[in-house]
């Protein structure tokens, strides 16, 4: 199929409707106001549904209804909006709706910047709402890479009754890069659970609720505790490159992920043995990405981020487990990562490693 | 009429809510306009937080239940997808008045093609009494124990009044569970709510002034008196838009 050139928040947008999104709700904010821009004159091409929430919490609540009635739905937000989705967000798991979100960070914290940043790992990983409820969270690092999971992410929520989590920076989401379409998916049956499939044959009522009774609510927080089990072991995702005889690896995702590609590449030139583990799902955490390296031979790892303080570094320290040293290079607040400074850092953390 | 035709369809057995309580009642009456329009079958209720949260466990329809106060941003979703349903949303004064009032003014602002049904007893029943933005001016509640005082608390919030400013709605109406005429009126109002939604007609909004015995600390009887004298005065019954009728 021929590739054409698309900004990485319009991609996704097409993409979600190719991958069978009928609904969109949300609300302007930088960086991810294509999203909706694109989709308010897309949707009612292919029958679909834009509505422009009144507020962050309408447009999540307006997804919530869409859901309910079984049509694939998605909201779009930056993290500060998503602090306000947060609400919505608790409620779709809680009442085990399936939904996609995409998020598209900048820098914070409060009102922050406008540019590009990765400071919500916390949130999209750890603190999406109350109730201690989890998302598969997926990072995309191309504009093609966007595409292909956002394509996807409905079935993924379908799958589970839960809903996927979409996020990368405002750079990926604002830059133009070549990519390939898929083709419009056929749409689902509408599923059984869902409000308002009325026939003629009798059926019995459908409810959509999170207030299932307090011992129904405990039974069901236990099925959810397995079903993030089961994520851990199935759903986790990851890239490695060129990692098999690397001395350092490298552990970063989305555009820090890109920057690390051309650190590697120039610092292997002068042969330093560099590699990059890259989570596409920050959640389930590729836990078994760090836990299989042989630490006889990697002699550091290496977090690089857009967020200051960096925000993985807990999470590697715990597959890690004081078996090699966790470096760190960041930047944060809507400063990037530049490929020659990085190179540079990582040069200078690996000396210093060596001295 | 006898009494097993009086009792709508959709109306689960047994009475959830507080002895006295009229929130049974505005249950009793849309299932009976329901019933009367031939719809409980292709009928989805979307109900808010609150008292109004017991239509889960009273009425046997397709149910949503949803945060407190985005009932109405939760019915957009859901009506602009099924737009062949008939749907009725149910809230109470501190959940559309107060916490929820951004989703009910800008649904009510786009005409969406569903019924609020407003239920105002002037406190917040399911958390145990507190001032409501609709409670009235003096009166006592766990969070005005002197009685609200508008210097400091501000007047009571006047849904109709404020809903008709706006240019979309094709229905906005007040009405009262006091006494059996304005109960029979209630019912007139929501019926012709409903039948509006069903012409296709935009954003109907039915208020339906109400009691709370539990947390006004008076039995059922003294309520609807102090409804009659102080309640219906603060919020004058009428019909505030009515585009058949050139209101």
């Amino acid at each position: 199929m021929a590739k054409v050139l698309m900004k990485g928040n319009e991609a996704v947008a097409e993409a979600a409707v190719r991958g069978g999104c009928r609904f969109f709700a949300g609300y302007p904010i930088t960086p991810q106001s294509e999203i909706p821009e694109y989709l308010s004159g897309r949707l009612p091409e292919v029958g679909g549904v834009f509505v422009q929430g009144e507020s962050e919490v309408a447009s999540i609540n307006m997804v919530y209804g869409a859901a309910s009635s079984g049509v694939r739905a998605m909201t779009g937000s930056s993290g500060l909006g998503i602090s306000l989705k947060a609400e919505g967000m608790s409620y779709l798991a809680g009442s085990h709706l399936p939904a996609v979100i995409v998020s598209v960070t900048r820098g914070g914290p409060g009102l922050g910047s406008i540019q590009p940043a990765q400071q919500d790992y916390l949130q999209v990983t750890k603190a999406l709402g109350h109730g201690g409820f989890k998302y598969i969270v997926e990072a995309p690092h191309t504009v093609q890479e966007a595409v292909d999971l956002v394509y996807d992410a409905f079935e993924l929520a379908e799958r589970d009754r839960n809903p996927v989590f979409v996020v990368y920076d405002g750079c990926l989401g604002s830059v133009m890069e070549e990519v390939e379409l898929p083709p419009m998916k056929e749409l689902p049956e509408r599923p059984d659970w869902a409000v308002g499939n009325f026939t003629d044959a009798p059926r019995a009522r459908r409810m959509v609720s999170s207030i299932p009774g307090e011992v129904m609510l405990e039974k069901q927080n236990i099925a959810s505790e397995k079903m993030y089990q089961r994520w851990a072991e199935e759903d986790a995702r990851w890239e490695e490159f060129v990692v098999d005889d690397a001395e350092y690896v490298c552990f970063a995702y989305g555009m820090s992920a890109r920057v690390c590609k051309y650190a590697i590449n120039e610092l292997r030139k002068e042969g330093i043995k560099l590699g990059l583990i890259r989570p596409i799902t920050l959640y389930p955490f590729p836990k078994k990405a760090l836990d299989n390296l042989d630490y006889n031979r990697v002699k550091a790892i290496i977090d690089v981020e857009m967020a200051i303080p960096c925000q993985m570094e807990d999470d590697i320290a715990l597959q890690v487990m004081g078996r090699a040293p966790i470096l760190k290079y960041a930047h944060s607040g809507g400063v990037t990562l530049k490929n020659e400074e990085t190179t540079a850092a990582i040069r200078a953390l690996i000396g210093g490693l060596n001295k | 009429m006898s009494r097993e035709i009086l009792r709508p369809t959709c109306l689960k057995p047994g009475n959830k809510y507080c002895p006295g309580c009229m929130h049974s009642m505005s249950a009793k009456l849309i299932g009976q306009c329901l019933d009367e329009l031939g719809i409980t079958d292709k009928t989805i209720a979307v109900v808010a937080v609150g008292c109004s949260t017991m239509n889960l466990r009273q009425l046997d329809l397709d149910m949503v239940s949803c945060a407190h106060g985005r009932a109405p941003a939760v019915a957009t979703g859901l009506k602009r997808t099924q737009p062949d349903t008939f749907m009725f949303v149910y809230q109470g004064d501190g959940d559309l008045a107060s916490i929820g009032l951004a989703e009910i003014m800008c649904a009510a602002n786009r005409g969406e093609h569903f019924t609020v049904i407003f239920a105002n007893n002037s406190t917040y029943g399911m958390t145990g009494g507190q001032m409501a933005p609709t409670t009235l001016i003096g009166q006592k509640s766990t969070t005005s124990p002197r009685g609200r005082n508008a210097a400091v608390d501000g007047y009571p919030t006047h849904m109709c009044e404020i809903l008709n400013t706006l240019q979309a709605p094709s229905y906005i109406v007040r009405c009262a569970l006091n006494n059996p005429a304005n109960i029979r009126k209630a019912k007139e109002c929501i019926k012709k709510a409903f039948e509006y939604q069903l012409d296709g007609k935009a954003f109907s909004f039915v208020e339906l002034l109400t009691n709370c015995p539990t947390n006004w600390g008076m039995a059922p009887l003294d309520t609807l008196k102090f409804m009659e004298e102080n309640t219906i005065p603060a919020f004058p019954l009428g019909v505030f838009r009515d585009v058949e009728e050139g209101v």
